[in-house]
């Protein structure tokens, strides 16, 4: 016997309900859309989707590929947080990085991207001058800063001795300077980057606004101040964010100039990972640190958006 | 002082500040140049040895065959092409999907490929590792380019670009019968240059650049990519400078001449998705 649907369609007068699910999904793209996503998705699905979850799964067994895996409920996540004395450096060091190296790097930035905002002839030599160090490989130029960095024969003490300093410092071999080594190192790879973001926004920039202030009788600074400062803030909410995100991540640098030395003063929260997954092969302990990194950024990420309306000026 | 003069001033005292800045940015990558032609005692000599002479060139072919810098320098390329390759495909693939396809659940799913970009890569490597470990794919070319053929930064990159191609061509071909397959290849695909070698710029920088993970799943010398290969080649010339520079000077060279031919995609690619690079 035929179903309501059936004789409805046998009809040429479809039911409302097979049209809202069959004929809508015959009527769209999906066999297509599915030929065109397949490769992607496939891939997003193993290397993504999945190892989020098994990151997640992991995190709760002691995992060291060896033996078989052990369910350890909540203990990996207590341990870091309230009895690894490590972890809490690492985790000092890196915010130290952090909150180091990226307001100096976005008030270099800042400053670079006003100084190439002209039309002066060549100008574009210097653009790309200033871009230079975001491309170059961090591990090819943390083997360089770690040369000039040396304290006897390295450029950066030979300058400081020809201007008179007799004792300059011994940057990273000493426990107090080698993470103001690896900011100095970073602000320099970073604030090209930073300049062409900074660049777009000031070229952004509506120019009546600068007229009209200048009638007012306003002076340069008083305009960068009260002009292009506010016009730039989503520039600048959206490098701090990005930039924040990045730096909690630092590793290649680390890893190369110091080693995370010296007395783990630049072990940093990925080598930490590092260390942990792929030296001692704790797989669990490590995922957990993982997904303790993620929560910090996303927490991080969270709260600027949150207080963004208090200082970002959006037209 | 008239007016001339005055402008004059401005733009030298400008020119000053763009050259003690540019000194500075770019003094680095002199002083690489310079010690990587160095010999080994004039560099431990005190006061400064700027200029390199006689220039030692031998530098060059030794940091070349102490360690196999050609096998490295084959596996970067290979790497890089085939993670160009992979990931411009897939997402152009997808983007337009996204883009200009209706099916079930397509905004539920872009929306979980945008929110997976917010996890950081450490969070996957962990799982991912261990996967290439049960697939026996460790210290294989699989391992260094499967895990990175697809990439959810550039679907969404390429669908933000698909999204502001006027439909307009697209109808006409339609009305004459294309397939959705050749409406991507003729209309889309060409109207996307721009958009196209800017993905590819990034994701060859990314890959040359890349460490951490083609240090965890390679262990052989001959697996190594250039960065990889640079940290082997520290461990064993630890305090020898000039190789070392002549080295990493090798590293560098590729990719800042890539950067010289496709500065405007960069500069445009940062500034329409401010990622990549970092």
């Amino acid at each position: 016997m035929a179903t309501v649907g059936e004789r409805a369609l046998a009809e040429g007068r479809p039911t409302a309900r097979r049209r809202t699910w069959w004929q809508q999904l015959r009527r769209s793209d999906a066999g297509v859309a599915l030929l065109f996503l397949l490769p992607n998705l496939l891939g997003f699905l193993v290397f993504t989707a999945r190892a989020v979850i098994e990151a997640f799964r992991l995190s709760f067994y002691r995992a060291d590929l060896l033996t078989p895996e052990v369910w350890v409920g909540l203990s990996n996540y207590q341990r870091l947080l309230f009895n690894d004395e490590l972890f809490r450096k690492v985790l000092v060091n890196t915010a130290y990085y952090t909150f180091g190296s990226v307001p100096l790097a976005i008030i270099v930035g800042l400053l670079l991207a006003v100084l190439v905002n002209t039309q002066l002839r060549g100008i574009t030599v210097f653009r790309t001058a200033f871009f230079m160090p975001v491309v170059s490989s961090v591990v090819a130029v943390s083997l360089l800063w770690q040369w000039l960095y040396n304290s006897d024969f390295g450029l950066i003490n030979e300058a400081l001795r020809a201007i008179g300093l007799r004792n300059p410092p011994i940057w990273l071999s000493d426990p107090r300077w080698a993470m103001p080594a690896l900011i100095i190192m970073s602000v320099w790879r970073q604030a090209g980057y930073n300049m062409v973001l900074f660049l777009a926004g000031l070229q952004g920039v509506p120019v009546h606004l600068y007229e009209a202030a200048e009638i007012d009788g306003a002076n340069r600074w008083q305009r960068f101040w009260s002009i292009t400062l506010p016009m730039l803030s989503p520039t600048t909410f959206f490098v701090l964010v990005i930039s924040i995100i990045g730096s909690f991540q630092v590793f290649d640098q680390a890893l190369i100039l110091t080693n995370g030395g010296p007395a783990d003063a630049t072990h940093t929260v990925v080598m930490f990972i590092y260390n942990q997954g792929f030296q001692y092969f704790k797989m669990g302990y490590a995922a957990a640190v993982a997904w303790i990194l993620f929560a910090l950024i996303f927490l991080l990420t969270l709260f600027q958006w949150r207080y963004q309306r208090q200082w970002v000026h959006y037209e | 002082m008239n007016r001339h003069t005055q402008t004059l001033l401005q733009h030298s005292l400008w020119y000053l500040a763009l050259i003690a800045v540019a000194a500075l940015m770019v003094v680095p990558f002199v002083w690489m140049l310079a010690t990587s032609l160095q010999s080994l005692d004039r560099v431990f000599r005190s006061g400064l040895q700027f200029l390199p002479i006689p220039p030692q060139w031998g530098n060059y072919t030794k940091a070349w065959t102490v360690v196999p810098f050609d096998r490295f320098f084959i596996n970067s390329t290979v790497v890089a092409l085939a993670h160009v390759v992979g990931q411009v495909a897939t997402s152009a693939m997808a983007a337009y999907a996204f883009a200009r396809l209706r099916f079930p659940l397509r905004d539920q799913l872009f929306l979980l490929y945008l929110g997976t970009l917010m996890i950081p890569a450490q969070v996957t490597i962990i799982p991912n590792f261990i996967l290439m470990r049960d697939f026996k794919w460790t210290d294989t070319y699989w391992a260094l380019i499967v895990p990175f053929l697809v990439s959810t930064f550039g679907t969404f990159l390429l669908r933000q670009f698909f999204l502001t191609i006027p439909r307009d061509l697209e109808d006409a071909a339609k009305i004459d019968g294309a397939s959705h397959f050749s409406i991507f290849t003729r209309v889309i695909l060409p109207l996307s240059g721009p958009a196209l070698a800017t993905l590819a710029i990034f994701v060859f920088l990314g890959s040359w650049n890349s460490f951490l993970w083609p240090l965890i799943v390679t262990n052989s010398m001959e697996m190594r990519t250039i960065p990889v290969g640079l940290r082997v080649f520290q461990g064993q010339y630890t305090t020898n400078y000039p190789l070392m520079m002549a080295a990493a000077s090798l590293a560098l060279m590729p990719v800042l001449i890539v950067y010289m031919l496709g500065q405007k995609y960069f500069v445009r690619g940062i500034t329409l998705t401010g990622m990549a690079g970092t």
